[in-house]
């Protein structure tokens, strides 16, 4: 059975490379990326379900037995990401006819969108901080490619902004694991916090361990390094912006999770107040953004970086409800931004234009459009009984039990004006007069279908909390207690 | 040995970092050059100099020299010299596209 835990990595891996065979005829190619994301898909969910019910599977690469070998953890934690991240998929490829130029789609498109998802999902279950610097570097070389894909005059100019630093938080990685290797002598999460719980210097690691924090913040786009997100993620195809909306900045938040709930919460002070604070200032400054664009997919890419925000706040609470509260967070809203961004990308298709002055009255031709927008708008701030809703409470619960009552205070505020920049928006492209867009045509339908799918998952995770919210819970808890995953990968007869 | 080698990697993150806050594109991908040679040689260095000896090679050997920290690297370098590449082609073609390889006419405005 350990095997299986390869499984995530392994077929979009494989089915990266099958579909680069296949890429001069395209409606094969559509048709096979559709069976495999589906059979991705239904793989991730065995697992989960495996996981979930009868316990965590650790793979030791090559028999190479932890902490000598690589090892893949496939914890509940890392499962319930990797099936999120194929639900994503799924409406990605549904989506992806509907946007993408023909000739673009048979330029190894599903290959590098499969690829990002190997990339995606090795950082979800490696248990080793090295091997999670080399999928993040497969899924960020997949991404280099997604977003020049096209070749734009604008798509060019920004990534080169995207790819420098990306390229330069990823040099800052080496440098800190080789810091963390010169200071705990392994690379091993599960030796890594055994080694850092018996130290005698917590000094020293808790400096690497802020080293390491800029490094995943600035994946993470956390304040004040996300300056760099919003421009590069709305240059590409919608569905593109998808993708990277929804999982390349979460990557980064759940490495945040891991290291830090697992070896770096030495000196919990300072640990503690740099999440609380850096997220206070996430929220505020990502959601000024929002409201101060026009843009309709600007809107939509600096409401990221708000619920960035909300992770960090609840990560740095560090309890049971703020731990909870940041990982159902961060489930809902990859599927929330993967849906928000596909609608953005179909209201701007539509209009011509992705200035929100520009357009009015799209309700009386599209309503399903505008209603999906509207929800996906309340999701987003947190309105019940909707998914956001949950994962606010819980954090709002967590932030009174530390007894951060300014958080509470800025995560309510920014809740509110999250809310506001979306409703402007529905106002100002749904009502009124004007630009009332194209008719609907054939791809309309499957363009509505796909980010209608996304949408279903939400509204489950908000009505459905109480099938979710258990499990949810039981992760907090068992990241608050590192004891049990050092022994699940050190010592467990697996 | 091993402050020489740190010395070394420091001017080398110096200079690359100064060729990164350059404007000229070329500039920018010497210097993210650079960085990564920085970053390979800390690694090296951390992981402990010694000479003279093999990694591991059979049971029992008492004086070794970490093979570690050289899996490390060379996985590294593979990774820094697949985007160094693809950097290049990348500021080519947004040269030719862009008409300029000067950071601050790459800026953009707000109406795109």
């Amino acid at each position: 059975m350990t095997n299986l835990a390869i499984l995530p990595i392994l077929i979009p891996l494989l089915s990266g490379v099958l579909l680069a065979f296949t890429h001069n005829r395209l409606r094969v190619t559509r048709t096979l990326a559709m069976l495999l994301a589906l059979a991705h898909l239904i793989t991730m969910g065995f697992l989960t379900f495996h996981v979930l019910t009868e316990g965590s599977i650790v793979l030791e690469a090559g028999n190479w037995i932890a902490p000598y070998g690589i090892v893949l953890v496939l914890d509940p934690l890392s499962a319930l990401l990797a099936l999120t991240t194929s639900i994503i998929l799924v409406a990605v490829v549904w989506y992806a006819p509907s946007s993408v130029s023909e000739e673009q789609e048979s330029f190894y498109f599903y290959t590098f969108v499969f690829l990002l998802i190997t990339g995606v999902s090795g950082a979800f279950i490696t248990g080793d901080l090295f091997n999670l610097f080399v999928f993040f570097e497969v899924l960020l070389m997949a991404s280099y490619a997604l977003i020049t894909h096209g070749g734009k005059k604008v798509q060019l100019r920004e990534s080169i902004k995207y790819v420098l630093i990306n390229l330069f938080s990823s040099m800052l990685f080496v440098t800190t694991i080789s810091y963390v290797y010169a200071v705990l002598g392994t690379v091993n999460m599960a030796q890594l916090a055994e080694r850092a719980a018996a130290s005698d210097s917590p000094g020293i690691i808790t400096t690497v361990a802020i080293l390491l924090f800029f490094v995943f913040a600035t994946k993470g786009a956390a304040f004040p390094l996300y300056y760099w997100l919003p421009r590069s993620y709305i240059v590409p195809n919608p569905v593109i912006s998808a993708l990277f909306g929804a999982l390349l900045t979460k990557v980064g938040v759940y490495s945040l999770i891991r290291t830090f709930t697992l070896i770096f919460h030495q000196q919990p002070d300072i640990i503690d107040n740099l999440f609380i604070w850096v997220g206070n200032l996430t929220m505020l400054f990502g959601v000024i953004g929002a409201l101060a664009s026009r843009n309709i997919k600007l809107i939509v890419a600096y409401n990221i970086i708000p619920a960035i925000g909300f992770m960090l706040v609840g990560i740095g609470m560090f309890n049971s409800d703020g731990l909870s509260g940041s990982i159902y967070y961060l489930l809902q809203d990859m599927i929330i931004k993967a849906a928000l961004f596909l609608l953005a990308g179909t209201i701007a298709s539509l209009a011509g234009t992705a200035d929100i002055n520009k357009m009015g009255g799209m309700i009386r031709s599209h309503p399903v459009l505008g209603w999906m927008f509207f929800i996906g708008g309340l999701v987003l701030a947190g309105v019940p009984p909707f998914s956001g809703f949950i994962g606010k409470l819980l954090l709002v619960r967590g932030a009174f039990e530390k007894g951060e009552t300014v958080t509470v205070i800025i995560m309510l505020i920014t809740s509110l004006l999250i809310l506001l920049s979306i409703v402007r928006a529905f106002i100002r492209v749904f009502w009124g007069e004007g630009n009332t867009g194209a008719e609907p045509s054939g791809k309309y339908g499957s363009q509505i279908f796909s980010a209608g799918f996304l949408m279903l998952f939400t509204v489950f995770l908000g009505i459905g909390a109480e099938a979710i919210l258990p499990a949810v819970q039981q992760i907090a808890d068992y990241l608050l207690e590192p004891q049990t995953y050092i022994e699940l990968v050190l010592k467990g007869d697996h | 040995m091993e402050i020489i080698m740190i010395v070394l990697a420091g001017i080398l993150f110096g200079f690359a970092v100064y060729n990164i806050l350059q404007k000229r594109l070329l500039r920018i991908i010497i210097g993210t050059a650079l960085l990564s040679h920085a970053a390979h040689l800390f690694i090296l260095t951390m992981g402990k100099l010694k000479r003279g000896a093999a990694p591991v090679l059979r049971e029992g050997t008492e004086n070794y020299t970490d093979p570690l920290p050289q899996a490390l690297i060379l996985t590294s370098i593979v990774i820094s010299f697949g985007v160094t590449s693809l950097l290049l082609v990348l500021a080519y073609r947004a040269v030719k596209t862009n008409g300029t390889d000067n950071m601050e006419e790459l800026r953009g405005n707000n109406h795109d």
